[in-house]
């Protein structure tokens, strides 16, 4: 008897038909309550999760994206900007250039008048000068004419003479 | 040492009392265990979600390594109940076995050959409908005349071995286990004080050892029932 059912487990006696049908529609009903209440929403929220999961990653993809185009533009801006600014200052410093030559050539110019006309008054006052001088030669050659026929004359005193109204002219002067 | 079955014959079947009683508290057992700890769904996992996530992980890694997940999905959720109530069983003998008036009630279900010869059964008869469903009959067919037309008959005796050996593995481990605690306690330890003491230290380690068991069984169960499942549905050899 001990050995019969170390053999045969505890059933020992007879085919238990009962049993079988009864673990079958057991496991069947466990399976399908499980499948409902347990199983299914188990893995709606697994695969919830994992869909929750990929839209995140997805969008710090997007974002991810999106700053990178950010960036570039506004490294372009930055450099639009640069360029800009360079521009400015190389057009300011040509327009300095050119003023600078600009009142040059004024100075230039005003200076160039200024002396040609004091030339030209020096021109004159010489031109007067000598003019006026002309004018006390001529009245002086008269003088001196007059007074050689006024009276006789030595050699020595005409010398004297002249030499006086030279001297004399001289003073004048 | 030896315990009658409290055995009845209804409509012609003979119905044991203990298993029926067993396999429902199994039942039982791994239904308000899946129900409780999925109450509370949430996306960030807690407590006893956390666990039931990572068996559902384990049982997809079983499927996964057999064959594909688009042919594979399908038996997740066999799988999962398969191992749940196999690991269930395997431990409800572990830690007392109640007999009343020479009859043993209370013991692992899957202690019986006829409980586990049922599983193995069904699982080998669902791996022969989804390889009808999923190949059609031809290839079905012609998958018992693979490679060889004379291996014919090894393949029919190979089905009907599939299932035996399914069924008397869980049910040789699970049974001796039994065997040797009940030797252990019922004999040794009701044996008088000496026996009493002498039988703690062995009774513990068995106990230990028998947990392992049962755990190795239902993970080897699941694994068996997939391996013969991608056998069957898998379109390449």
């Amino acid at each position: 008897m001990l050995t019969n059912s170390l053999v045969l487990g505890a059933a020992g006696s007879g085919f238990n038909g009962g049993d079988i049908l009864f673990q079958l529609f057991m496991f069947i009903i466990l399976l399908a309550l499980l499948k409902k209440f347990a199983w299914g929403p188990l893995m709606g929220i697994m695969q919830q999760r994992e869909e929750h999961i990929a839209g995140e990653i997805q969008a710090a993809e997007e974002s991810r994206t999106e700053a990178k185009k950010l960036l570039e533009e506004q490294r372009n801006l930055l450099k639009e900007a640069r360029t800009e600014a360079q521009g400015l200052i190389e057009n300011a410093k040509k327009q300095g250039d050119v003023q600078r030559e600009e009142i040059i050539a004024a100075a230039r110019t005003e200076s160039e008048r200024i002396k040609e006309s004091a030339k030209l008054e020096i021109e004159q006052q010489k031109e007067q000068a000598v003019a006026a001088i002309r004018a006390q030669v001529a009245s002086l050659s008269v003088l001196i004419a007059s007074k050689v026929i006024e009276k006789e004359l030595s050699a020595a005193d005409q010398e004297k003479l002249i030499n006086e109204y030279i001297q004399e002219a001289g003073e004048k002067r | 040492m030896h315990h009658e079955a409290p055995i009845v014959k209804f409509l012609g079947l003979n119905f044991n009392l203990s298993n029926v009683l067993m396999i429902t508290v199994a039942s039982a057992i791994v239904f308000i265990i899946a129900l409780l700890s999925t109450r509370r769904l949430a996306m960030k996992p807690t407590g006893m979600q956390n666990f039931f996530e990572w068996v559902m992980d384990f049982v997809k890694n079983i499927i996964n390594s057999t064959m594909d997940w688009k042919t594979g999905g399908r038996f997740h959720i066999l799988g999962l109940t398969l191992i749940m109530y196999i690991f269930v069983s395997n431990m409800l003998g572990l830690p007392f076995a109640i007999t009343y008036d020479h009859t043993l009630w209370w013991k692992s279900p899957t202690a019986d050959p006829v409980i586990t010869l049922t599983l193995a059964a069904t699982v080998v008869g669902l791996s022969h409908y989804y390889g009808v469903k999923l190949k059609g009959v031809g290839e079905y067919g012609r998958d018992f005349i693979r490679p060889m037309p004379f291996l014919f008959p090894l393949k029919i005796i190979e089905e009907f071995a599939n299932t035996l050996t399914l069924g008397l593995r869980l049910y040789g481990n699970i049974y001796a286990g039994e065997i040797l605690l009940t030797l252990l306690v019922g004999g040794l330890a009701s044996a008088g004080v000496g026996g009493m003491l002498a039988a703690v230290i062995p009774t513990l380690v068995w106990q230990g050892f028998s947990i392992f068991v049962g755990s190795i069984q239902a993970f080897i169960f699941c694994m068996l029932t997939m391996v013969y499942m991608a056998h069957k549905v898998s379109q390449d050899h």
